[in-house]
């Protein structure tokens, strides 16, 4: 089943008035053109969980909650027995939505007019109705969760009593990539939500970690350490035709795919401390990616937009900094403290991990406005989210 | 065949260990490692219809050049030498099949005294842990029909999957050490629980220099009934 199923479920059309919501379009996105630039509007007439799972979706996607006179759009609606919006925009006096919800618990609806507002008003696609698969101890060992994006809804996937490491989703699929020591060994396992079966795709003496699977689909990067150093391989989805792309004596990790399926970043101690570096994914030349001014670069993950790579940089004693880089510029930003950033198929939002007394937490990052939210913390100490996209 | 590779490098394993035997000094410079595969012998495991397929040998594809991918990194350690060593191809000792490894016994108590400890963001072995690499070395001629499982281990102050690839790496320098003594690095398996399974909790310097570790886990053929 397709993620964007849900979505389609529960954003079913009752009310009037999409006509007038298409005139005003282009006035509306150059208006609000600069993501950097907080929404500013008004909302009334939710209540309970509507009410802040429309302020969560809005506050982390570029909108900001001020009085009716400052709004530049004012939202209203209801939450009895469904969901109902309508959002004006001020300076206009035009709605530019009015939208009924049927289907899907309270909770699905109040996320798909939210993402119904961020579509009215910025033209671009929201995330409300998202999933994240990250890792939650249990014990000394850990499990695979799936949740909500917001960390609502959450599933444990894995019962194996063992580690796991590094879930990777399938892009556009229900179907995760993991490693497991279930069986005396870490072995990347590709597991199916729909059907829950699971088949293991590497199992090579040593570490085999780091699945990820290219945004085409086709292919799988990993790391395995068969060779006698933790190398970057790629092979076909079910770990087949193997091919092995570095040949250092240092370890690599973390290999993600550019959006054009064409390019491998990773990480590797080739110049002495960790940093990032890219090969073509038909194998060639290593190629160090400059993060200028930002030392011990790890866990890159490129944007589905390709404009930037969100990775983790160290700095004295276990202190991390998100930090996003051009790959086309090397202009580096430092964000926020946290570590192993995945972006949103929007390419603006991140979720990250972080570390509080002892334990880990999950926050969400929106880049151009830097605006965080903690992802609702049910399980336990919670790291390496990654977003389905 | 597996079999036959296996005696081979078992024999060579004990020339070169007598060779050796008296010589205290700790191995400098590459060695090069007779009998060491260079690709893994029978690296497919067997796991029924979801068994990972190889990479065809011959297969060009397989080798791409990489003009900066075989570095000779030289490690500043102590000594100023490189101290893991590599053999003259310049490629990493490739490692057995995990199936060589099973039905053992594990014997975790038997060489616990000799845990190797790393320094921060390192994976060289430092020249004061030589004597119990000799000690662990010495109980592995001893028992020509005992292996070794070598868990790496990383301290808190890194990222969740870069410690898994340093433990796996310090795992690894470990095994070359003991190859360059003589033992055979097929009798060798690693395994890297990253930070993950540190030896003290806590925040300190003194947590965190126990915690970047190597562990010897000796594996005992089971007995005969």
């Amino acid at each position: 089943m397709p993620l964007s199923s849900l979505a389609a479920v529960c954003s079913i059309l009752l009310g009037v008035g999409s006509a007038r919501a298409e005139e005003p379009v282009e006035l509306r996105i150059s208006k609000w053109a600069d993501p950097s630039k907080l929404i500013p509007v008004s909302m009334s007439g939710f209540s309970g969980e509507v009410d802040s799972v429309v302020r969560f979706d809005l506050g982390i996607q570029g909108f900001s909650f001020v009085g009716a006179s400052e709004a530049g759009y004012l939202i209203t609606g209801s939450n009895s027995g469904r969901v109902e919006g309508h959002v004006l925009e001020a300076a206009t006096k035009v709605h530019v939505l009015d939208r009924a919800y049927s289907s899907g618990s309270m909770r699905i609806q109040a996320h798909a007019f939210a993402d119904d507002v961020i579509q009215a008003v910025t033209g671009k696609k929201g995330i409300s109705l998202t999933r994240i698969a990250y890792k939650v101890d249990a014990g000394i060992n850990n499990e695979v969760v799936v949740s909500d994006y917001d960390g609502f809804a959450a599933n444990r996937i894995t019962q194996d009593n063992a580690l796991v490491f590094a879930p990777a989703w399938a892009p556009g699929r229900r179907m995760l990539y993991y490693t497991s020591y279930k069986l005396g060994n870490p072995d990347i396992y590709s597991h199916d939500l729909t059907t829950g079966a699971r088949q293991i795709v590497a199992r090579y003496t040593g570490l085999n970690t780091g699945a990820a699977i290219s945004p085409d689909g086709q292919r799988l990067a990993m790391i395995l350490s068969k060779g006698g150093s933790p190398d970057v391989y790629v092979s076909d989805v079910r770990g087949g035709n193997l091919v092995q792309l570095t040949r250092t004596k240092e370890d690599e990790s973390s290999p993600c795919w550019s959006p054009d399926n064409q390019t491998l970043c990773f990480v590797s101690r080739l110049q002495g401390r960790p940093s990032l570096y890219t090969v073509s994914a038909s194998g060639g030349a290593v190629k160090r990616l400059m993060t200028p001014g930002v030392a011990n670069a790890t866990e890159p993950d490129w944007s589905p937009d390709g404009k930037s790579i969100a990775f983790t940089t160290q700095r004295g004693g276990a202190n991390f900094e998100i930090c996003v880089v051009s790959p086309s510029r090397g202009d580096v930003k430092e964000l926020v403290s946290g570590e192993d950033p995945s972006w949103a198929p929007n390419s603006r939002t991140l979720v990250f991990s972080r570390r509080s007394k002892g334990s880990r937490v999950l926050s969400l990052l929106d880049v151009p406005t830097k605006q965080v939210k903690d992802v609702k913390h049910i399980l336990g100490s919670s790291s390496q989210p990654c977003w389905a996209r | 065949m597996k079999r036959t590779q296996l005696i081979f490098s078992l024999a060579l394993g004990l020339l070169t260990a007598l060779s050796t035997v008296g010589c205290k000094k700790s191995p400098k410079g590459p060695t090069y490692i007779p009998g060491a595969p260079t690709r893994a012998p029978g690296t497919e495991p067997p796991f029924g219809s979801t068994t990972p397929s190889g990479g065809k040998p011959g297969n060009g594809a397989e080798r791409p050049d990489l003009t900066g991918g075989r570095p000779n990194v030289q490690d500043p350690g102590a000594s100023g030498t490189p101290i893991n060593p590599i053999n003259p191809n310049g490629d990493p000792l490739a490692l057995s099949g995990l199936e060589m490894f099973e039905n053992m016994i594990m014997d975790p108590a038997a060489l616990a005294s000799y845990t190797v400890y790393f320094e921060f963001d390192k994976s060289s072995v430092r020249a004061g842990e030589n004597g119990k690499m000799e000690e662990v070395a010495k109980v592995l001629r001893t028992g020509m029909a005992d292996k070794l499982l070598i868990e790496g281990h990383c301290d808190e102050r890194g990222t969740e999957g870069y410690n898994l690839a340093l433990g796996e790496r310090r795992a690894l320098s470990l095994r070359e050490y003991l190859a360059n003594l003589g033992i055979g690095p097929d009798r060798i398996r690693t395994i890297s629980y990253g930070e993950a399974r540190p030896a003290i909790p806590g925040s300190t310097e003194e947590a965190w220099s126990k915690n970047r570790r190597g562990q010897f886990i000796l594996l005992k053929p089971k007995p005969l009934k």
